[in-house]
């Protein structure tokens, strides 16, 4: 299997690129790069600038507010995104909770990626409806 | 040869072995010997100097040196300004690479640059065993067995500078067919030949410009867009020096960059025909070229460590690694040399570290030397003190000239220790991502970073009551850290760390 043949059969399986063709699928496969985090390790952390837009691949991951698990995260979901619309660094750590595999998109590349992949940003926003219509059920 | 007829380190028992005789391997094997380590190292090359006996294709790096700077070629403060030559705490072996250049370039040709490592090896005595390849790996008890061409190795620990220079190919169709990077000939061979590059990262861009006076026509093409490096702030980009191709394709002088998916190469009665796709309309592109190059990248000869148990990613090119660059999943096994870009630490604002090149992996290979010494053979780090009067002067002086900090951003960080007992130490050069992930006393780490808006500016971390907290400092137009603004903001970080106060 080729290099981005791989990632392209990867991203074509998660939601958020789900309404991409294949040269687009392409291109994003050779735009996002590969990281691996063993168990237990920070990957964003809390309030620290700088930090880049991640979507899990494979394993789990645990969002910590000052030391206090609120979530956790696994294939398809993403992080760092609110940090980076916003300009402001995470109020939360994400932690490794086993091996996790994820694609990574540096933070400033993140307007332009997403302006250049409308459907990405429909996908991102329904997943952030998702989230906030979550997060007030919880607490009516 | 000289090397081989000597030929140290026989087969046997090593507490270290080291393989590769690269600008990697000859600075590990370097900083081990200065501090104490004993070890071997096996490499499968003739002589010193790794990947640059052969390449930059066009036989002329995209790293610099400035012979003339504002500090002496022995004084530390002159790294920043010179990209190629190894560490050394001997002043008359520092800055070595300005003394082979001819004065044509600051980008020292390839053999400038061959005879500078090659001269490091001699002048400071790293002893290599050459034309020893590494076949297998296999562990027994507590020690690692390497299988050479010599014979087997047994040691505690391995420290792989096997480098990334293997000719890389993804399996588009027909693209077996078309020769690597590595191999191609000699600029004449194209006088006005159509040539095809499938690739649009620096190796492709090198091609393109090497090939400017000869090919009629060059298009490359891959499907993501051409990164620059004024823009990326990074050497990941296309690097300036080979823009020039760029700027004929952006003003219509007949090269092309094309963003399209490969489908297929297929020969033709006079050469080959591309097909490919447009990333943005996703429209067929049929290409005729009497050449097609791919400059598809490298990859890392990790033979059979990945059956030993380090844990790979990016399709098995680069091993998992702890901050101090040892295997995630294999203990003892540790990489040094351009591999160390496997470990990505903090990528501030998606600005990766330098240790894919000499600049940056020289630090990396010093503070392994250090963290081997002291981890597996109790050999103790200098820490000197420092007065507590010193403390905002040494700080500001490593922000505004650190080699270390320089070359490796958010990367290597000063740390400083704030002891009730023990007073301020200087704890040397440490992985940032070590700094701000592990436990451990009052201390600070100071690095410098980058702004979301590509300003160079310190940054600090300070570790109280076991949490660190990250402070972005104030920028300067002169990139100089030690104005008195700069005092006065870094002795409010700092207040009352460790009961110091300014
Ligand atoms: C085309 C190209 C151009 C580059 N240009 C630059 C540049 O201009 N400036 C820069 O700083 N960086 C450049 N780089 C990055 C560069 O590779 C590193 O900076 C540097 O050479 C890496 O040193 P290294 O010691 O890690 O690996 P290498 O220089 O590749 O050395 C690897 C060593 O390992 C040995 N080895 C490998 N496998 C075995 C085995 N099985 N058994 C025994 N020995 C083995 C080899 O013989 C060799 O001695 C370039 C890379 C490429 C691919």
């Amino acid at each position: 299997m080729t290099d981005a043949d791989e990632t392209v059969d990867i991203l074509a399986g998660l939601t958020l690129f789900a309404d991409l063709a294949r040269p687009q699928l392409e291109a994003v496969a050779h735009t996002l790069e590969e990281e691996w985090f063993t168990g237990g390790q920070r990957i964003l952390r809390q309030g620290f600038s700088g930090t880049g837009f991640y979507v899990i691949v494979e394993g789990e991951a645990a969002v910590r507010v000052d030391g206090e698990d609120r979530a956790t995260l696994s294939r398809g979901d993403f992080f760092g995104e609110v940090s980076i619309l916003l300009g402001e660094p995470p109020i939360a750590d994400v932690v490794a909770l086993r091996p996790l595999r994820c694609l990574f998109l540096a933070g400033p590349e993140v307007e332009r990626f997403l302006l250049a992949h409308p459907r990405v940003m429909y996908r991102m926003l329904q997943a952030q409806a998702r989230r906030l219509r979550n997060a007030n059920r919880w607490r009516s | 040869m000289a090397e081989l007829a000597e030929r140290p380190f026989p087969p046997g028992d090593y507490p270290v072995v080291v393989v590769g005789s690269g600008p990697g391997g000859l600075q590990v094997s370097y900083c081990l010997g200065r501090v104490g380590v004993p070890h071997a190292v096996v490499s499968a090359d003739p002589a010193p100097g790794g990947m640059f006996r052969r390449f930059p294709i066009f036989q002329r790096l995209l790293s610099w040196t400035r012979p003339h700077a504002p500090y002496e070629r022995t004084d530390r403060y002159y790294e920043r300004y010179d990209w190629n030559s190894l560490l050394a705490e001997e002043p008359e072996h520092r800055g070595l690479a300005a003394t082979f250049m001819d004065g044509s370039s600051e980008f020292p040709a390839r053999p400038e640059m061959e005879r500078n490592l090659a001269a490091f090896a001699e002048r400071t005595r790293v002893a290599v065993r050459y034309g020893c390849r590494w076949t297998a790996t296999r562990r027994e008890g507590d020690r690692f067995v390497l299988e050479t061409t010599d014979g087997e190795y047994r040691a505690r620990l391995l420290v792989f500078a096997v480098g990334m220079a293997e000719p890389w190919k993804p399996a588009t169709l027909g693209l077996d067919q078309v020769p690597h990077y590595a191999e191609t000939r000699s600029a004449a061979d194209y006088a006005g030949r159509r040539v095809f590059i499938v690739g649009k990262r620096n190796s492709g861009f090198e091609l393109a410009e090497g090939l400017l006076p000869w090919a009629s026509q060059i298009v490359l093409a891959s499907p993501r867009p051409a990164k620059l490096s004024v823009v990326t702030r990074s050497l990941v980009g296309i690097r300036a020096r080979y823009l020039q191709p760029y700027e004929d394709a952006v003003i219509g002088g007949g090269i092309h960059l094309i963003d399209a998916s490969i489908e297929r190469i297929e020969r033709t009665a006079g050469g080959y025909r591309v097909v490919a796709r447009s990333t943005m309309t996703s429209r067929e592109l049929l290409f005729q070229a009497e050449a097609v190059i791919a400059a598809t990248g490298f990859g890392t000869p990790l033979g059979d460590l990945a059956a030993l148990g380090v844990q790979t990613f990016n399709q098995g090119k680069l091993p998992v690694l702890t901050p101090y660059w040892e295997s995630v999943t294999v203990p003892g096994v540790y990489f040094a040399g351009t591999i160390s870009q496997a470990m990505s630490g903090l990528k501030k604002h998606g600005v990766p570290s330098n240790s894919g090149a000499v600049q940056g992996a020289r630090y990396n290979a010093r503070v392994l030397a250090l963290h081997i010494a002291q981890v597996h053979f109790g050999i103790a780090p200098e820490r000197p003190p420092v007065a507590p009067d010193r403390v905002l002067g040494h700080l500001l002086s490593e922000a505004t000239r650190g080699p270390e900090l320089w070359h490796q951003r958010s990367y290597l960080a000063r740390v400083l220790s704030f002891g009730p007992a023990a007073g301020i130490r200087d704890e040397g050069i440490w992985p940032l991502a070590h700094f701000v992930d592990a436990p451990g006393p009052e201390a600070c780490a100071v690095t410098v970073e980058h702004t979301a808006e590509g300003e160079m500016r310190p940054a600090l971390y300070v570790r109280r009551e076991g949490r660190v907290e990250e402070h972005a400092m104030a920028t300067n137009e002169l990139l100089d850290f030690e104005t008195a603004e700069h005092r006065a903001e870094l002795a409010g970080l700092l207040d009352g760390l460790g009961g110091w106060h300014a």
